[in-house]
């Protein structure tokens, strides 16, 4: 029982991980349905910019640790989305309302770019950064005849959730309620009319875009305090996970996508504890599959009515 | 306003630079270096900003004039024997002009026309079919799995396995594309990738069966009607001709061009049959095909399991020539890049792929010898590095040029009275839109 | 059957009869888009299928062709003569989808999948917004068509990659099989041309000679007159005059324009919120009070005036703004 809600705490954590990254997808998606596959690499720039960020800071010799957390977060934030924001203005934009596949092939080059690029200006090798924010609460504690057990939610796990949570509940407000959400709903239904009607529609999808890759900066600088260890091709395995997710919430769909992330990451971390780490990911790429057989659009999709 | 906007672009890029620059060196003892990587990557930044970035906009819309559409189609019907001609005398080519360096260039001849068997494989599902099949190296690393066990536990030959691998390959596109097969367009893609990983982990971590990460050596090289490219005794010593190496290469480029071959013949041929007029139909209009009585699901799983037979025979093909596999030649990157292939060749168009092929792996690996550049930049400079990074940009830069690919219409498949090309405009991708 | 116009009660379609809808009912979700809806569709006749715009006339056509899957109701397509009601019921009983014994073959569409209905019931459609394969020409569309008759000339493909004689001959019966429903549809100067290049008068007939070339017994027509203008409406009638004389197929349609409605049909049936108001001859549905309160009231062509009135949000209180057109489940 321990052991399980040990499990389901960590699930839940790497899940909100996951689910951030989902909601890049998903918007995307969304608004001009293309898969970006760029978008794991995104996630991977930001939690480099964030390693390099905290290391300049702690090189500056600011010492209060929650200042330099928020700076960080914010530096990050501002950085990936520059560069989400770029990616799509070379990329994407310049296949607008061109044939389908063009933009998933520029977007895997832009992916390979990423990498690359990283992997040349960073080195090739893991960076470890030791852990920042140590203890938490002890829940439960249990005695097995192994002795006891005890189930941790460590700070860290709760500044990811709750950080998770809190954005998501901006985020869900920033689509409902302000204008941006709405040109970004209206280009979904029909991009042509919507600039008719005056939308921007350049400068929604941009700012999708950047709105997609600061969360995914977010998810970065957690992913990196929370295991620690980053390199180049963190982006990839994280990508496809989170394009998992948002296509088992059903693409589309903000709610959707988080809950698929906390899925994949629950998935992911029972498979782990109580069967084998190895086959994880086969784990949940197999419930992804049987997912899709039995609902073919997602979990929280519209169901797509056929039009003849 | 354009200058405006590049200077925008340019500072995020320039103050990401030298922000990432701090990074690189994170725990690290080298601040010398730091500050000079930083100055570098400052300047070098700010250099391509002045000369670069501004003139982005004026290179970009000169490119899109570019070559009309009908010299390059006129030219194809040409370059398809032409290419073919090349190809039949390749080996003998690079032998007569680069005597030195035979083995390297025939070597490369075979890795590209390995990806142009597996272009053509793809080309039938996602060109043809209209499928987006991102787990198309699936079928590959079946093929050299197949080709690899069998020989190891059963100490079955090349030719004995090929049919067996091809066969395999196919039955498990007919496994894994019934259940998925009705899905729509990108679910479809998630899907092919995922079954792509599933793949490739289960093989890593098999490790009684496969070899896991050790993969698996010491695979047979094929024989010639049972004479082997050895020392004595084989085929050299049969014909009477001094043993040397490059024979076993030149045999191992004739089986992948005879390979290659087949494929395109079945390819062109299933085209003017009604089941590849049935796969274009789709590709254009799945449900004007049913209401035509088109079973649809089995449409699609022919397309998808004869591609996947060319994939399995290309992934023997593979096993045969390294002589050893492992997974890690079976990554999501080269899904990736064969479907590139397809794409930027043009979609259904069999020279694009040749065309293709040639650009980018024969582009790869001439990066690869750019070894004079460390003369310029000095020794620490590692130009190889930067492959992987000129590859990801040319695929960007190519697609932006021609987001229909290299060779983009369509040659009908029957004609009444007279041949048309069919503008790509007109063309469907298939599954979605 | 020409005849039968001046007659209304001789009714024809109800003795000899090629498809019979028989208590359809079709939801979705709450919505009923057809409810218990029964009619007939003579042999050799032409049936107009009217209503308003939201009625249900398409959904019905979904239904007759698999598209989708009623939620009530039986629909039967006979390729024999006579009603043959005790074998219908006993098929019924089986479960099984059809009963292809001899010559009078008999289908229970609501149980057979889509692709099936067009192989062996042989029942053709076309679409309101025309669907053909764009970047084939139209010959290829043609041919696409003929798929089954030459999958199996081509002994599923495996005969066609030697190019056997057999395979051959069978192609090129199924060219000038093509060629003679583009001549007939005056297409045949663009048969090498590729059908989204067409005009739009000629997508429409390049669609109908595709569903020809399944060689049905029953042709759906889905809005076969919409955006055609007065010299294409008049071509079109000719040719559905044709088909129905000299091949032997009785065409079931969905039409707007009452001027073709009049002129051509033999048989009117007219839907209202998904429900049978109205079945007969046009004379008889013309004058049907009902009809002329729910449908035709406001002017002689409807059209016209639904056209015109994007402004005018009911007609009788009933129907539905006419600003987005005919969607999918009218």
């Amino acid at each position: 029982m321990e052991y399980f809600l040990q499990q389901l705490i960590n699930g839940l954590t790497l899940g909100s991980i996951y689910g951030l990254i989902a909601i890049g997808y998903t918007m995307v998606y969304g608004i001009i349905g293309m898969i970006n596959f760029a978008h794991g690499d995104i996630f991977m720039v930001g939690s480099f910019i964030a390693l390099a960020t905290f290391l300049a800071l702690v090189a500056l010799g600011i010492s209060a640790l929650p200042l330099i957390l928020f700076i960080t977060l914010l530096v990050s934030m501002l950085f990936t989305s520059a560069w989400g924001w770029t990616v799509e203005r070379l990329a994407y934009r310049p296949l607008r309302g061109s044939f389908r596949l063009a933009p998933l092939i520029t977007a895997i080059g832009m992916s390979i770019v990423l990498q690359n690029f990283v992997q040349i200006t960073q080195g090739a090798r893991v960076k470890p950064l030791p852990p920042q924010i140590q203890g938490g609460v002890t829940l439960i504690e249990g005695v097995t005849e192994n002795g006891t057990i005890a189930v941790q939610l460590s700070y860290m796990q709760m500044i990811i959730i709750a950080t998770t949570l809190a954005l998501m509940i901006g985020f869900s407000l920033l689509i409902s309620k302000t204008s941006l959400g709405r040109s970004q709903r209206a280009c979904e239904q029909d991009q042509k009319m919507a600039a008719l009607l005056g939308v921007n529609v350049d400068r929604t999808i941009s700012l999708t875009f950047v709105m997609g890759a600061a969360l995914a900066a977010v998810a970065g600088f957690m992913f990196l305090l929370l295991y620690g260890v980053i390199d180049f091709y963190i982006g990839f395995l994280a990508g496809v996970k989170a394009f998992t997710a948002a296509v088992l919430g059903g693409i589309g769909s903000l709610p959707g996508a988080m809950l698929g992330g906390l899925l994949i990451g629950l998935i992911e971390v029972f498979w782990s504890g109580y069967f084998s780490v190895e086959y994880k990911d086969v784990a949940a790429f197999s419930i992804l599959v049987i997912v899709l057989i039995f609902m073919p659009s997602g979990l929280l999709g519209k169901p797509e009515v056929e039009k003849v | 306003m354009a200058a405006g906007l590049v200077g925008v672009l340019g500072f995020f890029f320039l103050a990401l630079r030298t922000d990432i620059g701090t990074g690189g060196l994170d725990l690290t003892y080298r601040w010398g270096l730091w500050f000079i990587s930083i100055a570098i990557a400052f300047g070098g930044r700010l250099l391509l900003n002045l000369f670069v970035f501004n003139r982005a906009k004026p290179i970009a819309s000169g490119i899109k004039i570019s070559l009309p559409a009908g010299a390059i189609s006129a030219g194809s019907r040409v370059l398809g024997p032409f290419l073919l001609l090349v190809a039949l005398t390749l080996p003998f080519i690079v032998m007569a002009v680069y005597p030195d360096r035979d083995r390297q260039f025939i070597d490369l001849a075979i890795l590209i026309m390995t990806y142009v068997m597996l272009g053509w494989g793809l080309n039938i599902v996602v060109g043809l079919a209209g499928l987006l099949d991102l787990g198309y190296v699936a079928f590959y690393a079946v093929g050299a799995y197949s080709f690899a066990l069998l020989a190891q536990y059963f100490d079955i030959g090349f030719w004995m396995a090929l049919p067996l691998a091809g066969l395999l390959a196919a039955t498990w596109g007919i496994i894994l594309g019934f259940p998925v097969l009705r899905l729509r367009g990108d679910y479809l893609a998630i899907v092919t990738l995922a079954f792509g990983e599933i793949i490739r982990v289960v093989l890593l971590n098999w490790y009684d069966f496969t070899g896991g990460p050790d993969g698996i050596s010491g695979i047979p090289k094929p024989s010639f009607f049972g004479l082997d490219f050895t020392r004595t005794g084989g085929f050299a010593e049969f014909f009477g001709i001094d043993y040397d190496s490059i024979h076993r290469f030149i045999y191992l480029y004739y089986i992948i061009l005879l390979l290659a071959l087949i494929t395109n013949f079945v390819t062109l041929r299933l085209r003017k049959l009604p089941i590849g007029r049935a796969w274009e139909a789709l590709r254009e209009d799945e449900i004007a095909c049913r209401s035509l009585g088109i079973n649809t699901t089995n449409t699609k799983l022919t397309a998808f399991s004869i591609g996947a037979m060319f994939g399995g025979f290309a992934g023997s093909f593979f096993a045969t020539r390294q002589g050893f596999i492992s997974p890690e030649s079976f990554t999501f990157l080269e899904s990736a890049i064969i479907l590139a292939i397809v794409v930027l060749g043009g979609l259904g168009s069999q020279i694009g792929v040749v065309i293709a092929s040639v650009v980018m792996i024969g582009g790869i690996e001439i990066l690869r010898n750019l070894g004079f550049l460390k003369e310029i930049f000095g020794p620490d400079f590692e130009p190889t590095q930067y492959r992987m990074l000129i590859f990801g940009l040319a695929m960007v830069l190519i697609m932006v040029w021609k987001p229909r690919g290299i060779i983009s219409s369509r040659n009908p498949s029957a004609v009444y009275k007279e041949r048309k090309k069919i503008g790509s405009d007109m063309v469907a991708q298939g599954e979605g839109h | 059957m020409e005849n039968a116009m001046k007659t209304p009660p001789a009714q024809t379609w109800d003795d000899n009869v090629v498809l019979s809808v028989e208590h359809l009912t079709m939801r979705f979700g709450g919505l009923v888009a057809v409810n218990d809806l029964s009619f007939n569709v003579g042999r050799g006749d032409i049936t107009a299928l009217i209503g308003p715009n939201g009625a249900g006339k398409t959904t019905v056509f979904n239904c007759v062709t698999g598209f989708y899957k009623p939620t009530e109701g039986r629909i039967v397509m006979r390729h024999g003569k006579g009603l043959q009601a005790d074998r219908i019921e006993a098929l019924t009983r089986t479960g099984r989808q059809f009963d292809d014994d001899g010559d009078d073959r008999v289908f229970l569409l609501e149980r057979m999948p889509d692709f099936e209905i067009s192989k062996r019931a042989k029942v053709a459609r076309t679409f309101q917004n025309i669907r053909l394969f764009g970047g084939m020409t139209a010959l290829e569309n043609l041919l696409v068509a003929q798929h089954n008759p030459l999958m199996i000339a081509s002994a599923m493909t495996i005969g066609g990659i030697f190019n056997l004689p057999g395979y051959r001959k069978a192609r090129a019966e199924a060219i000038d099989f093509a060629a003679y429903w583009l001549e007939k549809t005056g297409l045949i100067d663009r048969a090498d041309d590729p059908a989204a290049d067409l005009p739009y008068g000629d997508q429409r007939r390049l669609e109908i000679a595709r569903a020809m070339c399944t060689r049905p017994h029953l042709l759906c027509l889905d809005e076969p007159a919409a955006g055609l203008n007065p010299r294409e409406s008049n071509e079109l009638n000719e040719l559905l005059q044709y088909i129905r004389k000299d091949h032997d197929t009785s065409i079931l349609l969905i039409e707007h324009d009452m001027g073709v409605v009049m002129q051509i049909s033999d048989h009117v049936v007219v839907l209202d919120y998904g429900e049978k108001i109205s079945d007969g001859n046009p004379e008889l549905v013309k004058n049907d009070p009902k009809v002329i309160s729910a449908y035709l009231g406001v002017d002689e062509d409807e059209v016209a005036a639904v056209e015109e009135s994007i402004d005018m949000p009911v007609i009788h209180g009933k129907t539905k703004p006419a600003d987005n057109g005919e969607g999918g489940q009218s």
